[in-house]
């Protein structure tokens, strides 16, 4: 008989119980490396970095409120009789799936409150994620090395929006019934193959028994697992590039500052959660949604006028309203529904494929291939936020067409016009929207530069001896003015040579011409962060008038006229050199003569 | 690559991690762009310095935890407290007032009060990560090609191009059976398409109620909203009838109006019955049921997509995405005195398909 020798224990063994639950996890999972990296990590601080939380958090909610549901509902188109206790559906005859659902929330205890939870939180996950979106877009969270996972939030939206609708189809009443007779009609009018697609995806004809069960599955198990993947790289890819940050003192392109995971993060984010959850559970405390009992069963025959998707299908119903009525027939054999392909296929395949492009779009014709981690202030990208304001104009456009019944009925207006209004304005409104935006961005780039050379005014207004009214200028301290004059300036890519050495016309000198007038259109009107050759400028004519200050006896120094420099940005935008601003006519000229002209107001 | 304006060197080359800029400087002594002035001086919060104030924090936080638990005992009395036996629709509200407004306590207040802790007690003091870029230095970079080359090699995948032909071709059929499988799905089309309930002497049932229609019923101006007499049974019924009820219905759903006869279009008087015409209710843009009539211009709207097809006109689209006129159903009556089809519809109801065509 073999005696084993008690093997020896590590040296110093643990003693308290944690002590024995942390040495557990570190001999299993390694967890003593994971807590070092990670369990300190600092995470910047910033309203908007919230709004992907609430996606997140508005996820996991559904998917707890969903679990809950499941253990209910049917997942049966099958037909039976209604004998529950809502007495107008007594003895209707009815889809099994609308009875559960029906019943879930007038027999189950809790169980309406979990479906306006899940309905709720449905409707605040898509906002949350396109709101989210919107924030990486405009302050270029995007760029270098973020593309990709820029493109599976594009990806998350698109299949947040995809889950929705099934989930809005599931309960099988009046409402989401005609909903999917409208998503077979989409299936049909795809070329060639459509008329056999819906019968696979429908087991036949619309609606048929088959497609509710599906659609079942599709909703709990496929798009959700997807996404749970997508959102776990999307997560693990925030960590692995370290989260941006605004610009500001002491922020760099090379630094995290902010507050650490443990135990601020863990405490504020996690209590994120419960407030998010809380609100969800308020709103279906206190806010009817989708009561489908009052809808009724689903049933080809009738309709309800006014009729209303889930916001985020809004937009898509509103472009399949604007479209006029044209198909075409090729060779008098082929049916080509343009009028069901244009808005419902092509157009939201479009706004995918700009999305997606978008950061490398940027990337070429900018040709800043750098890595940023400092977020940009829209107003310091004034192209970008153009563009990103015409792309939701276009948006809220065909998203409130998707109502124009709604809004006719309540402004008393024709729904034809209503309908030609937003055929006409999205082809007008959105570019106009793009040079307000850009305009307005230029004016505050120039406000912020005005801010940087002459200080902030003070609202004190000061008359001279001399009968001159002067308002004194508060001077910026080095943090405040940091961040109005941390960003880069740009000028537009020069293109290379037409020809090569010899004379012959260069390849891709045309593909170069186009970058360089696109380059053109992003930066030719650029504004440049001001120097401190430009502030020390500025200065030295303060100094001057400050002579007229010290005369005055009111000992306030810097002040300054008030009177905009705009005639100098006018230079500054064609020639950004520190010579041009000294040479700006409007300015200088104004400023030596001592002449006020305003008393001290600004024009933006 | 990128052009940055004079001034407007690069941030990268010119900050450490610090946050503060390392000043390049000009001729004249002055940096080109302005120094990060780094962290501003941080200052210290109430509760830092104010022991009152710390301890008012900490009830506030607590204060936040005790409301969570009294949501809880709320949401658990509202459970029991309304049964749903027979619900009316004001229990049913009162429920889910109590258990969403104590689930709303329990929840929120456990958020409310971990964040009121980190905002006013934990420690504020801003810290300063650096980064470090995600790509590899050359060496390691050069290092994966070897590995990946060597890997290559090792397979022999070069120098055996009948195997990596092969290999493809294999790949490229394997997802073939993938689809085919998925065929059984759903049948072919066929005919469905093209075929409706409806067809010679088949009789007009009124939709909801079911009962045959006589001609003079109808007065002038009304709209009548007719289905198919096979229709006459209740859905659940479909099956053993041999019929897929849902499905009948949307194809057959129709409506029959009164016009003055003299208003009756010429090409719908074929197809008319005195001043009765009869038109499919299943919108030609997208199926859904067009069942808006305004009886002064004698339009019909769809409520979804606001086609609208003016009656006068055989129903011709006058507004909005639909492509085509709203096909009509041929009526007459039968011996005894009942509207029925006198044919079937001449084209397939509903939207559009690729190979419906001219039909």
């Amino acid at each position: 008989m073999t005696v084993t020798t008690a093997v020896t224990r590590s040296a110093d063994p643990p003693r308290t119980r944690v002590e024995r639950l942390a040495d557990f996890a570190d001999s299993r999972f390694g967890a003593a490396t994971a807590v070092k990296a990670g369990a300190r990590k600092i995470f910047p601080d910033h309203w908007s970095f919230m709004l992907g939380e609430v996606a997140l958090y508005s996820f996991v909610i559904l998917i707890l409120s969903g679990v809950f549901l499941t253990f209910w509902y049917v997942p049966s188109a099958s037909l039976v009789e209604y004998e529950g206790p809502y007495e107008p559906l007594q003895g209707l005859v009815v889809s099994e799936s609308y009875e559960s659902t029906v019943n879930l929330s007038w027999d189950v205890r809790g169980g309406l409150f979990m479906r306006q939870v899940h309905h709720w939180a449905a409707l605040i996950f898509v906002a949350a994620t396109v709101v989210h979106m919107m924030r990486v877009f405009f302050t270029g969270a995007f760029r270098k090395p973020r593309e990709m996972n820029w493109v599976i939030g594009v990806l998350l939206a698109l299949l947040a929006i995809v889950e929705g609708f099934a989930g809005y189809s599931l309960p099988d009443d009046l409402l989401s019934g005609t909903g999917l007779r409208i998503a077979s009609a989409i299936i049909l009018a795809i070329p060639i193959v459509g008329s056999y697609l819906s019968f696979f995806v429908f087991g036949g004809e619309f609606p048929g028994e088959d497609f509710i069960p599906r659609l079942y599955t599709v909703h709990v198990l496929l798009v959700p697992g997807i996404m749970l993947a997508l959102i776990a790289v999307h997560l693990f890819l925030v960590v692995l590039h370290k989260h941006t940050q605004y610009p500001g003192p002491g922020r760099t392109n090379q630094n995290v500052v902010g507050y650490p995971l443990l135990p601020v993060y863990v405490a504020k984010a996690g209590g994120f959660f419960f407030i998010v959850f809380g609100v969800v559970a308020l709103m279906a405390a206190t806010m009817q949604i989708n009561p489908i009992w009052a809808y009724g069963p689903y049933d080809p025959s009738p309709i309800t006028a006014g009729s209303q998707p889930d916001w985020y299908m809004g937009f898509l119903d509103g472009a399949v309203r604007t479209i006029p009525g044209w198909e075409v027939v090729l060779f008098g054999e082929w049916t080509l529904s343009l009028n069901i392909l244009i808005p419902a296929l092509v157009l939201p395949g479009l706004m995918t494929v700009v999305l997606v492009a978008y950061p490398w779009l940027e990337q070429w014709v900018t040709g800043d291939d750098r890595e940023h981690h400092l977020l940009d202030r829209p107003r310091n990208v004034p192209t970008r936020t153009g563009l990103g304001v015409m792309a939701l104009t276009f948006y809220a456009l065909l998203w409130a067409n998707g109502g124009n019944d709604i809004i006719a009925h309540f402004l008393n207006l024709s729904i034809n016009d209503l309908t030609w209004f937003t055929r006409i304005a999205l082809f007008v409104l959105p570019p106009l929207a793009f040079l307000v935006t850009k305009r307005i961005c230029l004016g505050l780039q120039r406000r912020d530069r005005e801010k940087v050379l002459h200080g902030r005014e003070t609202g004190e207004v000061y008359r001279l001896a001399t009968g001159e009214v002067l308002e004194r200028h508060e001077p910026l301290s080095p943090e405040e003015r940091w961040l109005l004059v941390q960003h880069d300036g740009y000028l537009p890519l020069e293109p290379g040579p037409a020809t090569d050495a010899n004379g012959v016309r260069r390849r891709g000198a045309r593909l170069d011409g186009l970058r360089h007038r696109l380059s053109s259109f992003y930066f030719g009107d650029a504004v440049p962060p001001v120097t401190p050759h430009e502030l020390a400028q500025a200065e030295a004519h303060h100094h001057a008038l400050d002579g007229h200050g010290a005369a005055a006896g009111n000992g306030h120094p810097a002040v300054t006229r008030g009177g905009p420099p705009d005639d100098a940005d006018g230079v500054l935008a064609r020639d950004p050199s520190p010579a041009g601003v000294g040479s700006a006519p409007g300015h200088s000229g104004a400023a030596q003569s001592g002449e006020v002209r305003e008393g001290g107001s600004t024009r933006a | 690559m990128s052009r940055i304006a004079p001034g407007g060197a690069s941030q990268d080359e010119q900050s450490d991690a610090s946050g503060r800029t390392v000043a390049v400087a000009d001729a004249a002594g002055l940096p080109e762009r302005f120094e990060n002035p780094g962290l501003p001086e941080h200052r210290p919060r109430l509760a830092d310095i104010d022991r009152k104030a710390a301890r008012r924090a900490e009830l506030s936080v607590a204060v936040m935890f005790l409301l969570s638990m009294v949501g809880t005992v709320v949401t658990i009395v509202g459970y029991f407290a309304f049964r749903l036996d027979e619900p009316t629709s004001g229990e049913l509200a009162w429920s889910n007032r109590t258990i969403g407004l104590g689930l709303f306590l329990t929840i929120f207040f456990i958020g409310m009060g971990a964040v009121q802790w980190a905002k006013t007690l934990m420690p504020d003091h801003e810290q300063i990560e650096e980064r470090h870029s995600v790509e590899s230095t050359p060496e390691t970079k050069s290092a994966a090609a070897g590995i990946l080359r060597e890997g290559v090699d090792d397979s022999g995948i070069r120098r055996r191009p009948l195997i990596l032909g092969s290999l493809a071709g294999a790949l490229a059929l394997a997802p073939l059976p993938a689809l085919v499988l998925l065929k059984d799905l759903g049948p072919n089309p066929g005919n469905k398409l093209r075929e409706t309930l409806w067809g010679p002497g088949v009789r007009a049932i009124v939709d909801p109620t079911k009962t045959p229609l006589r001609p003079e019923e109808i007065q002038l101006g009304q709209i009548v909203h007719i289905l198919p007499e096979q229709l006459g049974i209740e859905p659940d019924e479909g099956r053993t009838e041999g019929l897929e009820y849902l499905n009948e219905k949307a194809k057959a759903a129709a409506i029959v109006i009164r016009l003055e006869e003299g208003e009756v279009p010429a090409a719908a008087r074929a197809g008319a019955y005195g001043g009765l015409v009869a038109y499919s209710k299943v919108c030609t843009h997208m199926g859904c049921s067009v069942a808006l009539y305004e009886q002064v211009t004698h339009h019909l709207l769809c409520p979804c997509h606001q086609s609208t097809f003016d009656v006068l006109d055989n129903c011709r689209v006058i507004f909005g995405p639909a492509a085509r006129a709203l096909p009509q159903l041929p009526v007459g009556v039968d011996d005894e005195g009942y509207l029925v089809a006198t044919e079937g519809f001449a084209e397939p109801v509903g939207p559009s398909f690729w190979e419906r065509g001219d039909t």
